[in-house]
């Protein structure tokens, strides 16, 4: 290795840089400035610095796009190449519209620290997803999920919100471990950190007790970040003790960078020991053992959403679900599948961001988010209940939406694989069918919103102005994803036939 | 043009959304403005193209980068179901007219649900006819949840449920087929033309054919179809079995044979008698004449009769697509129309023109009632409408069922016979049902007051009903001209589907086992 040069490093990681620069910006002024200020006014600040930051970090990726495509770093441990900043891109989006969603909520006083968590874990995020090297993906996942862990217990006066965090903390630390313990097989079997090094020495060797450990313990490890079935049990708590804003970004920004990473460790870093998940045409490797989880995961999570009470563990129980279709396209990894599963992980995460937005404004107003408590919610809340029906329909995967699309795209790239096609036909059905157990209990939702009648003493909600934009703002982005998909399908392919080119 | 049947549907519906909360009246009419128009939008293309064509209306690429256009053409089929929906969308809504709960989002709903019904007849793209039918299933859940009858909330989820896994089936059968043609293309002529392996149409043809079959209440998977019914309020009743029930059988037509005729060839085994999905499906729909046709004999709610019959007259339509012939075909089709109108308009007396007025649909309690004195209107409609059902010569029914028995003969001799029996059931639980409803016997009139379970029929006896409106009346007239029109000439309709069961697109279904 060659003398560092600070300069490119630098360079590379500015959009990080400036994040990072303008959470420490929000925390310092608001413990100074808006020190005496009330809590809306110093949110709207903190919010207003944060965006500011997010949108000079995308200006920092847009402009690196335009000169030079693709540049590494030290043998991949930091890239900047079109998928990156594409991903990149979308995870700051999630954290604005994260934050824009959290103004209006009075959890806690503590503004700047909540502003610098949130962009910190943004800044790990963005590493995560920048990098092909088992060391500085474990820092930022670390990192990542620090912040995410005092998101969660962020809510002091809420007892559940404290129980939360510690268990997903728990589950989270030995997740950690896990991984960690996977890597060092990885690096004692190949001698390197780097994921194509690594792939190019195990090559074939998929029986070698070794490197199967290290595969189980990969999958384990990602598999409590992605809350795939079994390694699920920490996100129903989670999500429902946690501040709503809090398990929207655990459940959109931190989904996205997980899958990223967890697609491109698998395939990059085991590109030879894939293995096969087809009926016909078995073969022992990482595709059967990520296809058993995908199978869990979607039957677990559709099935146990059915019975669930609180909007918040329904939408949990969803996520597991959703992990398990995007699983599904990590289990064929082929070009097209890893397309169809960028796709559905963003327009997953957009639409979660707004389905936790409106259980922030019901959960703000009636005090809980129990199906009950969304009674007759078109007639107090027109606007988010309308909103809140794109959504859901779109999780549901109903046409014109953007979640329709995802399913369809993601489910053609699975069955046509690269050897044997239809060969994962099998899980298709599997993940057709649960997705016609999961109708039900949206509409259980929604017919709580449209067809009952708001209780006798229910006042009109109120929501400021800002929410209600926002969460238009994201309905209408589903709506334009699902009947153009064309518009992020298109950067999603480019970007990938950059850098396999 | 014709696509603007599609946009005026969906533009209505968006417009009555922003309209202001208290507006019924301003709502109903943009309502029934937007179906007429879309009616209208309809003879007018039939006015210049009278003969079958295919007519392309829009192709452009939509998702180049897999093959999926945005194509919306129509050929002969097409064009008879889109005058089918656009009579029984104007006809729904005047037998809505009195809905005055949230008017306007019943109507916005309304109106989605047909929007998505004519572009699912005017798809000419697989991806495409599949976003329609699914963009189909949300109105039909609320427009029973919110504003229906008896046990909503459960038909209404069962209905949505079984469309849901219907289309599920589908989905599986038209993604695999698009990758094994190379996921290259989801037009359906292309693939009308490409050749799929024997073993793999084995397996989709039946998988797409009960998917789509489910909506059109093949045996035994029809029970969602009577307490859909029943639940729904009087206008998505009419859409229920007037149009949905077709999409369901113009998907099997469309989608499952003309992509996978060579599912029907014979396995080469047999199972007891069957040897093909043919004989399987074609054994399920003379089952399904013959039982609906038997539980609608025996029920005692008027709607249930109305929904059972439903299901037998559907049978009709599978038996005569399983027919494969040219006359059990045409047959099919045009049963499809003949059903859409007679059916919406049952359903329209039963529940706008009895229920709204006496509050009961109890054939015991409606018996005490003297209906043919207190509504004549509603009687003799319902006369004239039940004599169209059962087939008498002179109205569509009967040409529609004759040419399928005809083609059934052809091709399965026993299952025509069978058919013929649920025919003569047919004719008795009509019988039963009109004189129970409307020609109760005088002796019991006078008996009301004694009956126990009175409370339901006890409001009517007392104050005479409203008259019959000015909406029902034309509405009753549109739909039973309609089955006049096509009874007495069928061959305005015939000339749209021969020259369309002749084109290029159904090649493979007359190569594989044309008869």
């Amino acid at each position: 290795m060659t003398g560092t040069s600070y300069r490119e490093l630098l360079l590379l990681a500015l959009p990080q840089t400036v994040v990072v620069l303008a959470g420490l910006i929000a925390l310092a002024l608001d413990l100074s400035l808006f020190r005496n200020s009330t809590n809306r006014v110093r949110f709207s600040a903190g919010a207003a610095i944060a965006c500011a930051g997010s949108l000079a970090a995308g200006c920092c990726i847009l402009l690196s796009q335009t000169h030079g495509a693709i540049q590494t770093f030290q043998n991949g441990m930091l890239l900047s190449n079109p998928l990156t900043h594409l991903i990149q891109i979308a995870l700051l989006l999630l954290a604005v519209l994260t934050i824009l969603l959290s103004i209006d909520s009075t959890f806690t006083d503590h503004i700047g620290e909540y502003i610098l968590l949130i962009l910190l874990a943004t800044a790990g995020m963005m590493f995560l997803v920048s990098t092909e090297d088992l060391l500085l993906i474990f820092v930022s996942l670390e990192l990542l999920s620090l912040c995410l862990y005092v998101l969660t217990g962020f809510n002091k006066h809420s007892v559940h919100s404290a129980e939360a965090a510690l268990k997903y903390f728990l589950f989270g630390g030995m997740s950690a471990a896990f991984l960690l313990f996977g890597f060092s097989y990885l690096y004692g079997l190949s001698g390197s950190t780097n994921l194509v090094r690594i792939a190019a020495a195990t090559e074939g060797s998929v029986m070698d007790p070794l490197l199967m450990v290290a595969i189980v313990m990969t999958v384990t490890g990602f598999g409590f970040k992605v809350a795939a079935v079994p390694f699920h049990l920490w996100s129903p708590d989670a999500y429902e003790g946690a501040p709503a804003p809090a398990a929207a970004f655990i459940a959109s920004a931190s989904k996205v960078a997980s899958f990223f990473i967890f697609a491109q460790v698998m395939v990059l870093g085991f590109a030879g020991t894939a293995g096969n998940a087809g009926w016909n045409v078995r073969a022992p490797g990482w595709a059967p053992l990520v296809a058993v989880v995908a199978a869990l995961s979607l039957v677990l999570g559709n099935v146990a959403a059915l019975a669930q009470k609180s909007v918040k563990r329904l939408l949990a129980y969803s996520a597991i679900a959703h992990a398990g279709y995007m699983l599904l396209a990590i289990v064929s990894h082929t070009q097209q599948s890893i397309a169809a599963l960028l796709y559905y992980v963003l327009t997953y995460a957009l639409t979660t961001i707004g389905a936790f937005g409106v259980v922030a404004v019901v959960e703000h107003q009636t005090g809980g988010d129990k199906l009950s408590d969304f009674a007759g919610l078109s007639r107090r809340a027109p606007l988010p209940s309308m909103c809140m029906l794109v959504f859901l329909l779109s999780l549901a995967g109903i046409p014109p939406l953007a979640g329709f699309f995802g399913k369809f795209y993601l489910f053609s790239a699975a069955l046509a694989g690269t050897t044997a096609s239809l060969s994962l036909l099998w899980l298709v059905i599997l993940a057709v069918a649960m997705s016609a157990v999961s109708l039900y209990y949206y509409l259980q939702v929604l017919k709580r919103i449209y067809v009952e009648q708001p209780p006798a003493d229910a006042a009109p909600i109120q929501i400021s102005i800002l929410s209600q934009i926002v969460l238009c703002l994201i309905a209408a982005i589903i709506i334009l994803l699902g009947c153009a998909p064309n518009l992020l399908l298109r950067l999603i392919q480019n970007a990938l036939n950059a850098i396999i080119a | 043009m014709l696509a603007w049947t599609i946009y005026v549907s969906f533009l209505a519906a968006a417009v009555l959304l922003l309209l202001p909360e208290n507006s019924a009246r301003l709502a109903r009419m943009i309502a029934l403005i937007a179906a007429t128009a879309g009616l209208l939008i309809v003879l007018e293309t039939l006015a210049t193209h009278h003969s079958g064509e295919l007519i392309s209306v829009a192709h452009i690429p939509w998702i180049p980068s897999l093959g999926i256009t945005y194509h919306l053409a129509s050929d002969g089929i097409s064009m008879v179901l889109l005058l089918l929906t656009g009579i029984v969308a104007v006809a729904g809504i005047l037998f809505s007219w009195n809905v005055e709960h949230r008017t306007r989002e019943f109507f916005a709903l309304y109106l989605a649900l047909i929007g998505g019904v004519y572009g699912v007849f005017l798809s000419f793209d697989l991806f495409l006819l599949f976003v329609f039918y699914e963009i189909a299933i949300i109105p039909k859940y609320f427009l029973i949840a919110i504003w229906g009858s008896t046990r909503k909330e459960y038909g209404a989820m069962k209905l949505a449920l079984y469309s849901f896994v219907g289309s599920a089936m589908v989905l599986i059968g038209i993604v695999a087929a698009y990758v094994v043609a190379g996921s290259r293309t989801t037009s359906l002529e292309e693939l009308a033309r490409f050749p799929f392996p024997v073993h793999f149409q084995m397996w989709a043809f039946p998988l797409v054919f009960v998917g789509f079959a489910i909506l059109a209440g093949l045996w035994p998977f029809h029970t969602w179809a009577p307490t859909g019914h029943v639940a729904a309020p009087t206008g998505a009743s009419m859409l229920l079995a007037g149009v949905v029930m077709k999409l369901g059988a113009y998907g099997c037509l469309r989608v499952a044979m003309m992509l996978f005729p060579l599912g029907m060839d014979p396995w080469g085994f047999h199972i007891l008698f069957l040897n093909s999905w043919r004989d399987v499906f074609a054994l399920l729909a003379v089952i399904g004449i013959v039982y609906g046709a038997m539980v609608a004999l025996v029920q005692e709610d008027f709607k249930f009769v109305i929904g059972y019959s439903s299901v037998s007259h559907m049978g009709f339509v599978l038996l005569g697509l399983m027919t494969l012939n040219r006359i059990g075909l045409d047959g099919a089709i045009l049963q499809m129309f003949s059903h859409g109108v007679i059916g919406g308009l049952l359903f329209a007396v039963v529940g706008r023109m009895v229920y709204d007025r006496t509050h009961t649909r109890d054939l015991a309690a409606l018996e005490k009632l003297h209906l043919s004195k207190v509504i004549p209107f509603a009687a003799v409609t319902f006369v004239i409408a039940s004599m169209a059902s059962i087939g008498l010569p002179g109205f569509s029914g009967f040409v529609a069922e004759l040419q399928i028995l005809i083609g059934a003969w052809r091709a399965f001799p026993t299952a025509a016979l069978l058919a013929g029996i649920g025919l003569a059931v047919g004719f008795a639980y009509t019988w039963r049902v009109m004189q129970k409803a409307f020609f109760g016997s005088s002796a019991l009139a006078g008996d009301s007051a004694l009956a126990g379970d009175s409370v339901l029929a006890a409001p009517a006896v007392h104050t005479p009903p409203p008259p019959i409106t000015l909406p029902e009346r034309v509405g009753a007239i549109l739909l039973l001209g309609a089955s006049l029109a096509v009874g007495l000439y069928p061959q305005m309709l015939l000339n749209l589907i021969i020259p369309a069961l002749n084109s290029p697109l159904f090649e493979g279904l007359r190569k594989a086992s044309w008869q």
